[in-house]
Order: C-alpha cells, then structure tokens, then sequence
C-alpha cells in the first residue's frame, strides 16, 4: 500500500513538442492517500486512461514525476511497482484453473506451496470462488472472470494500488450491484489504494471516496460524491454529474439576483455583475427544482413530455423557449400543460465561463 | 452463434466437388483398380486379389523405406515446430522491422522444389559447393554422395531451410492476435518470460499450431522432389524415403500392381496420422489442465 | 408493415436457445427486448430479421408466411453494439450505400441521404470518414443507415452499449423522436431496465429464452405479471422475500412479521414471495410502514442518493434513499415498508396482487 503522488505530470504521444494542443494530458497535480477508494471519471478521450497507464508504468509521462510513498517510480517499469490492474474485459489465463490463476503472482514470485494454498483458499472464500476453485477459467462467465482478475491483485499483500480500467463494462446491469458492493466491502477489508477509471457516475460515486473529474486532459474538480452533486466547480461537472444533468440556462446577474429572459431568480448570495466579455450561466440541478400548481410562487413554465423512469420522473419544462429538466416525485400529480418553476435557491449556482462564482454572503 | 444451415451452400460448392472428383476420386478409384491386379504389359491385365497387399506388407524393403520415412518426418517435426516458433516469438511487432522480416521468411517459401534441390545439391558439392567445399578444406569429410549421415544432414537441413518459414508465419500470425492486456496483465502478475509462453502465448499458439503440424507433417512424410534431385536416394538405399521407392516401383520397375497398393497404404497411413494429431491436439481443449499444485 | 411470430422455438444443439415466443409487432412502434445476457435477445432479432430460421413456429408480416425466406428478400435493416461503417467511405457514401445497392437515381439518393442525415444531426459531418468522429456520431451514421433504406422493420441490438453514459443519455432522449418519424417497427434489445423505461413503447421481458411478459412498457413495469418479470425489470433488482401469510401477517423465518390489513388481508393463506422496489425500502418508519431488521452489508452513496445493502436473514436487499445516507458494514438497522407498494406472487411465480397506481395515470 502506498500513497500515489503525482507531480506537474503531462503527457503527449507525440513527444515534447511544446504545444499544448498535443498533449493528451495537460499539467495536473493529485495526491492520493494510503488506503483510499478514488475514481477517475470523464468521457472517453479526457486522459483518464492515459492517466492510468503513467500510474501502472505501462506509460511514461513526457513531463512530471509519478512517487509511491516517497520513492520516485517515474520511469520504473510496471513488474517492479507492484501493482495490479483489471481490465475492460476480463484477463485470465484459460489453461489454468481459478486456482492456479489466482496462485500465479505467487507462484511467480516464488511463494512457497503451502503458504499459497492458505492465501488461495481464504481469498476464494471472500470472493465466493470457493466452489469453482478446481475448474478451468476458459468456460467461466464474464462476472466470474473479473472477480479472478481482482483476486490475483488482492493475493498480493505488497501490492501498492490496484488499478481499475471500466471493470464493469461487459457486466449485465443485475450483476454490477452484486459486484460494486462486493467490491466496496473487500476495499474495506483490505485496505488498499484502489483508482478506478469509469465514464459511468454511478460507478465512479459509489464506489469512490473522492472523484477525479478530468475534460480535455485537464482536471475540473476533485470531490466527494456529495460536492460533485451540489457544488459542482465547472458546468462541465454539472452537466455530466447526475443524470438528467444541471440546467444550464444563460443569465445576467443583478445584485442577488439572476436574470433569465424577463425573469428574476433569487440566488441568496450576491455575486459580480457581468462584464459583458464573460459568459455568465445559472446552473440549477433538475433534483433542485420544483413544479407548482399555485401561481403565486414561481415561474410560469410550459410542461412538455414527462419520462417516467421508475422510481422518478422527469419532466421536460421549457422557460420561454429555454429547456429545463425537472425531477417529480413518482406520485407528484402533474395537470394541465403549464405549471410554475420553483428554485431551491441555495442550490442555484452562477458560473463565469463555465466556473463556479462563489459570490457573497447577502 | 449458430449459423444458419443453408441449402444453397452445397449448390456453391458443387463445381469445386466436381474438381476434386475429377482430380482425385478418379484417379485414386484408378489405383484401387491396379492395386488388385498383375499386369505384364500390352494391357493385360490378370485378378490379384490382396496379394500385393500382404507381399508389400511383409516386404523389407517397404518397412525400410517407412522406417526411414517416419523417422524424417520425426526430425523435421521435432526441428521445424519449436525452430518456427522461437523465430516468431523473436521476430519485431511493429516498425519497420516486420515487412522486412516478413519478406525474409517468405522467400523460401516462393522456390519452387526442384530448384530448393538443385541449389542444396550444388552448394554441398565438395568440388564447387560453397558448403561443401568450405568443409572439405577443414578437414570436415562432408561427401552427401558417399556418406548416409552427411546426405542425411543435407536432406534435413534443406527441408528446415526451405520449411520453417512456414511454421514462422503462421506463428507470428497467431501471436499477432492476442491482445495487448494479456501481455499487460502478466507483467502485472511478475510473470517470467517463460510462463508467459507458456499460459498466454502458447495456449493461444494452439489451433494455429495444429494447422502448423499437420502441414508439415503431409508435406514431410510426401517429400520426394528435393531429395531426389539432391541424392536420387543415395548413397545406397539410405535416403530412399516411401515416395521415392514408389516412383522408383511404379516408373523405374513397373510394377504397376504393387506400386498401387503401395500408394493405398501410403495414403491410409497419412490420413490415420492426420487424424491422430488432430484427436490429441484438440483433445486438450476439454481437458482438465494443471491441476492444483 | 405487422410482424407476428407464432410460437417460434429455435434449438441449437438440442438446446433451447428460444422456446415458444409468440408476439405480435404492429408498424410505427418501439418494441423492446430486455433481458440479461444470454436471454436469447440477439437469438431473437436474428430470427426476425430472417438471418436464422426458426427450429418450429412461424413467422407472418402482413398475414404472409416468411419464415423461410432468407434476410436478403426481406425489407430489413439491423444495427449491432459494434460501430459498423464502412471505413473508407465518407459519412455520406456510407448512408447512401443502401440506397446505391438498390440502384436509386442520384437526386433521389442525394434528398433521401440529407433528410436522415439532418434528423440524426450528421448535416455537418456528411463529407468526413467514419473513424475522424466521436463514438455516438459513428453510431448515428449506423442508424441513419438503417433509416434510410426504410425498411419495415428496424432491429437494433444493443446500439448503445458501447458508447460512454452522457452520450448514451443524449441518444436515448433522441430515439423516441427519431423513431416516431419513421413508420418502421423497431425492435430494440437492451439488458437496462432504465433503457427500456426511457425508450417507452412496448417492452417483452426475457428469460431463459422465453418472453415472460409482452405489454406497454410502464405497465410491464408496475404491473408485472410473474416474479420473472418483475425481476428482469428492475435496477436496482427488485428485493423479495419468501413470506407465509396468515390472517393479517406476514411472517419471514423468525425474524420478519408484517401486519397487514384491507385487500391485502384477503388473500388466500399460504406461501408467497414478497417483492418490493428498492424506492419502497425506507430507512425512516412513516404512517402505515413496517419494520424489519436487518444488517447493513455495504452503503454506496452517488452525492444525491445513498443505496444501503441490508442483509435480511440471508437475503440481500437494497434500499434506495433520497439524500446521504452513511452507514458502517455490520451496523444493525431497521428498514421500513408499506406493505400496500408489495407485489405479492404465489409459489408459482404468478402475480396474485400488486400496489395500486398512482393517481393520475
């Protein structure tokens, strides 16, 4: 176990050429705790799986320095870092059996044969493999697979972080539960640093301690789950934080006040009026904003199409031409075409091109 | 997924049917025609039943010839697989060194037999040979005309030569197929080079490899061009592999009725062979494996 | 167009890959397939399309039997989770392949092209190769060309399996549309329950190939007919527990007693199972709820929502709540439920009561 600290770390595969352009990894700075859940969450193509390969030393950055602990490992090849990866889809060696899959780190570093057979069999028992120890890997199920793949990371007690590359992608829906919530128990039974790399929020909050959200080579915010959702630093993060993502609606600021359209909203703090060059946004999440029947509170909105999703819905609104999502209650009665939008002001935040404004106390 | 059985499919196939009934059904019908009669010229022919069956099989000079058949097919085997899969396993993965290496092993593959032969025999000549001479002068007795165990060498060694780039090729073909996490992951896991080899690339190496083996072994066990251009099966009977006694038989002799049968049982033995490695080669797919320490 | 199958079974090797599946699919409707992986979902489409023939049953489209006829003579058209396109071709030549193969006039394949390009928003990319665009544009131009042949019927499988969540959201809320512009019948297989409930349409529940329930999508939902259904059509999945009834409780081992009262008290003693919705677990008591104990195995918290694992004397449940809600592994705790939001199914697996609909609806 190790604490992962990663210093100015660029990177480009194309060389050093000096434009920014060509990097897939702009500066970023991050220091990872000893025994932490992180998650590296953003779109394909952001880096974060470049990210991944710097961390494992299946990359080396063109710019920056990568420490375990306080040794420098930036150049150190991947069988030296002790770590341990799962990948997108499931790697194990079909010839062997679950047993002896989960065995070889052992084997390969010369573990004698009966300390092997008492780490193997406790694993297996927290893994629930115990019943498929003496079959071959080839015939097994893709879930089953991947929980091999995790048990030849946690045979390993000198491993310093174990990597995680989308794990879930080619798991049915049914089956993630059961093993996003195994997986969150074993990392508090084994006390690892574990980075899971995901474009799925929901993986990447639950499973997470803290998130990385990275657009563009860059990071936009490091959270926890809970900040990500209420006070998202960047729209980028509102937007792709929750589903339906923020509302994003252009505005003027007035004192406390925004303006959208002829509207008025209270925001509860006071922020900087516009300049004019930037590009002023108010950013509400549909969970914070409520459909009225009364007309004495509220903007007057049209309701469009409501998409019923089970436990909620979520109705499509629109404010003088502006859409909006709004998230209703599963037994909320919805009538007629029009309604009144209710902001939840202490949830409505200003952005300045695209960054949160923290604006002052009234 | 299953695919459709389509009817249409055998419409598509009857013409290449037709070929292969024309180019090999008739002429082996032919064979099994001779193969149970005498014949001593101006076509007439006389009813031999098995005879020349249980002659032939009781023959020396047929078990000789076998004999030394299979142990050339042995060799070549035990040389050309494990040499085919080293070169591959050596050979680079991307840049500019793969076109390169690829058109290398490729070469010999594109000499048509007879000429593979004639330069062998022409290189090991002690008189003007390159090979030849190069050992004669140190001292080295290389006589492939004189000497059973240097035409032996010489066979061998122009059948690696003009072969393993075969077993290279489909090698390299197949390692090119595994993708790049596997590698990743047994790193990971502090795998040695060797297990490597042998859980990763080898099991992925298989289906490729039987194809490998049964191509080599057919063409092995038929070879009859090379040495015959090199030592017309000399010196002696030493290099008189089943094929060149059969063409001696059959062109040399005449012998059309044993000559025949000869060729039946000379077809039956491949075909059980090829079925044999096939059964144990994919046997293993099935099989428990490794077992728990 | 109208597709009916009628009682298609397909065996492989003497196993049964689809038994006995009979639906009836009407034009201009969004008819989804969904199950786990190795449902028979794939099986399925590529009977339809006519790429498979069926082992027994038959196939009919408007009162005509097709079940033989191979995909070629059909008026079909299928995109794949894979992004298939042809690499070489610009994003235009790609669309119009279909229509080239079928030897249209060059005006007709110009309008036709530009019409389907604009409604999946590829106006812009028409002159570019395949591989210089995102994931989501590569499978719009999938889609567009199966649009634009205008086939009948459109099968689409898994389409968005492989592309990243947000886009994944933004083409969800653009298929319905998408979709209603065409008269096709589309059929779209997916292993997400909030796939299928975004989609809307109809939806046919999968298991083990067979079809366990074929109906409105939201009343497959709410309404499921057997244990199987609700089961396949639930995310989080659905909680259930073995419960025998008698006169006005519910009684789990030693360890769970319900009360319950109105319809729900009248039904038959016995042997039931229990299912609730992971949004029906509560973690405070509220008028009209029960209790139940339970442990907590693993809480994963997504910044607006918790999801709490409760151990319920060996069954594992999920209770999804509004808000933070954190507890440690092993803590001891009382979940609630409103015994009036039970499906209640019989031994069988049959249906035999479920909550009322909300008002409204």
């Amino acid at each position: 176990m190790a604490r992962i600290r990663l210093q100015n770390i660029a990177h480009s595969y194309v060389g050093d050429t000096g434009n920014l352009d060509d990097f897939a990894l702009k500066k970023l700075d991050l220091t990872w705790d000893d025994g932490g859940a992180y998650a590296l969450l953003g779109p394909s193509g952001c880096g974060k799986s470049t990210l991944l390969n710097i961390i494992s030393g299946l990359l080396y950055p063109t710019r920056g320095k990568v420490y375990f602990d306080d040794r420098e490992v930036t150049t150190l090849p991947t069988e030296e870092r002790n770590t341990a990866q799962v990948f997108q889809f499931p790697v194990v060696y079909d010839t062997m059996t679950v047993f002896d899959n989960l065995a070889f780190p052992l084997k390969n570093r010369g573990v004698d044969g009966k300390e092997i057979r008492r780490r193997v069999t406790e694993l297996a028992e927290m893994l629930d493999l115990q019943n498929d120890l003496k079959r071959k890997a080839q015939g097994l199920t893709a879930d089953v697979k991947q929980k091999i793949s995790l048990g030849r990371g946690l045979i390993r007690k000198d491993v310093n972080v174990i990597l995680f590359d989308e794990p879930l992608t080619v798991i049915d829906p049914q089956l993630k539960w059961e093993l996003r919530s195994q997986l969150k128990k074993l990392h508090k039974q084994f006390d690892f640093t574990m980075i899971y790399v995901t474009h799925d929020q929901t993986e990447a909050l639950t499973f997470a301690d803290e998130v990385v959200v990275m657009y563009e080579g860059e990071v936009v915010q490091v959270g926890t789950p809970e900040e990500l959702f209420n006070r998202p630093n960047h729209t980028f993060v509102g937007y792709f934080i929750g589903s339906p993502g923020m509302n994003i609606l252009p505005c003027t600021v007035r004192g406390d006040r925004a303006v959208v359209g002829k509207h008025e909203i209270p925001l509860g703090r006071i922020y900087k009026e516009s300049t004019g060059e930037t590009k002023l946004e108010l950013g509400v999440r549909p969970e914070f904003l409520t459909l009225s029947t009364s007309s004495d509170q509220g903007l007057p909105v049209s309701i469009g199409r409501i998409d019923d999703i089970g436990h909620l819905r979520v109705a499509q609104v629109s404010l003088d031409g502006l859409p909006l999502s709004v998230v209703v209650g599963e037994n909320e009665i919805l009538s007629g075409q029009s309604g009144h939008l209710v902001f939840d002001t202490p949830h409505a935040n200003i952005y300045a091109d695209g960054h949160l404004q923290r604006g002052e106390a009234v | 997924m299953e695919r459709q059985v389509n009817q249409k499919g055998w419409l598509m196939v009857l013409p290449a049917i037709l070929v292969v009934a024309l180019n090999a059904v008739i002429p082996l019908m032919t064979v099994v025609n001779y193969s149970v009669q005498d014949s001593f010229g101006n076509n007439q022919f006389f009813w031999a039943g098995m005879s020349w069956f249980v002659e032939l099989l009781h023959s020396e000079r047929f078990h000789a010839a076998l004999g030394r058949q299979f142990i050339f097919s042995a060799i070549i085997l035990l040389i050309e697989i494990p040499l085919g899969i080293i070169i591959a396993l050596a050979m680079p993965r991307k840049g500019w060194g793969v076109p390169v290496c690829l058109v290398l092993m490729a070469l010999p593959l594109l000499i048509p037999w007879n000429v593979v032969g004639t330069i062998w025999q022409i290189f090991g000549r002690m008189d003007i040979g390159l090979l030849g001479h190069t050992l004669a002068s140190l001292g080295i007795n290389y006589n492939y005309t004189q000497e059973p165990i240097a035409a032996w060498l010489t066979v061998i060694i122009m059948d690696v030569w003009h072969w393993t780039s075969l077993v290279v090729l489909l090698c390299y073909a197949g390692l090119s197929s595994i993708p790049d996490v596997y590698y990743q992951a047994a790193r990971i896991d502090g795998a040695s080079r060797w297990a490597i080899f042998r859980y990763i690339q080898l099991p992925k190496l298989k289906r490729v490899l039987l194809i490998a083996v049964l191509l080599r072994f057919m063409d092995s066990f038929m070879i009859y061009t090379e040495p015959f251009v090199v030592t017309g099966g000399g010196p002696g009977n030493s290099t008189t592999f089943l094929s060149i006694d059969l063409v001696k038989m059959a062109i040399g002799q005449f012998d059309l009725g044993p000559a025949a049968a000869m060729s039946l049982i000379y077809f039956l033995i491949i075909l059980l062979l090829c079925w044999i490695f096939y059964t144990v080669m994919s046997l293993e797919d099935d099989e428990p494996q490794g077992g728990v320490l | 167009m109208r597709l009916e199958l009628q009682n298609i079974s397909k065996l492989v090797k003497g196993d049964p890959h689809i038994s006995d599946v009979s639906l009836s699919l009407d034009a201009g409707t969004i008819n989804i397939l969904l199950g786990p992986t190795l449902a028979g979902k794939t099986t399925l489409l590529r009977l339809m399309a006519g790429l498979e023939r069926p082992t027994s049953g038959r196939l009919l489209v408007d009162g005509h039997d097709v079940t033989g006829v191979p995909v070629q003579k059909r008026n079909v058209a299928m995109v794949y989770q894979q992004f298939i396109n042809y690499p070489n071709l610009s994003v235009f030549e790609n669309i119009a392949s279909p229509l080239r193969i079928a030897g249209l006039p060059k005006p007709e394949i110009e309008s036709k092209v530009h019409k389907v390009a604009d409604l999946l928003q590829l106006v812009d990319t028409l002159k570019r190769k395949p591989q210089e665009l995102s994931g989501g544009q590569q499978q719009r131009i999938a889609l567009a060309r199966a649009l634009v042949k205008e086939a009948g019927l459109v099968l689409l499988d898994e389409p968005l399996a492989n592309l990243d969540y947000k886009l994944r959201e933004e083409l969800r809320k653009e298929l319905p549309k998408i979709f209603s512009q065409t008269g096709a019948i589309f059929v779209y297989a997916t292993t997400e329950p909030s796939e299928a409930l975004l989609l809307g349409g109809n939806t046919a529940t999968l298991h083990e190939g067979r079809v366990s329930q074929f109906g409105p999508t939201i009343d497959v939902f709410r309404r499921p007919d057997n244990l199987t259904t609700a089961r396949v059509f639930s995310d989080p999945p659905l909680n259930t527990l073995p419960i025998a009834k008698k006169n006005n409780v519910l009684v789990f081992k030693d360890q769970v007693r319900i009360p319950i009262n109105g319809r729900l008290a009248e039904i038959a003693d016995g042997d039931y199972t229990i299912g609730v919705r992971p949004y029906h677990l509560y973690l405070k008591a509220a008028e009209g709820t029960a209790a139940v104990a339970g442990e907590v195995t693993v809480t994963e918290i997504t910044g607006s929502n918790s999801y709490v694992h409760v151990d319920i004397g060996g069954i594992r449940w999920v209770a999804f709540a509004r808000g933070i809600h954190e507890y440690e592994i092993g803590t001891s705790i009382q979940v609630y439920v409103d015994p009036t939001l039970f499906y209640i199914f019989d031994t069988s697996g049959k249906l035999v009561h479920a909550p009322a609909l909300p008002e409204g609806r």
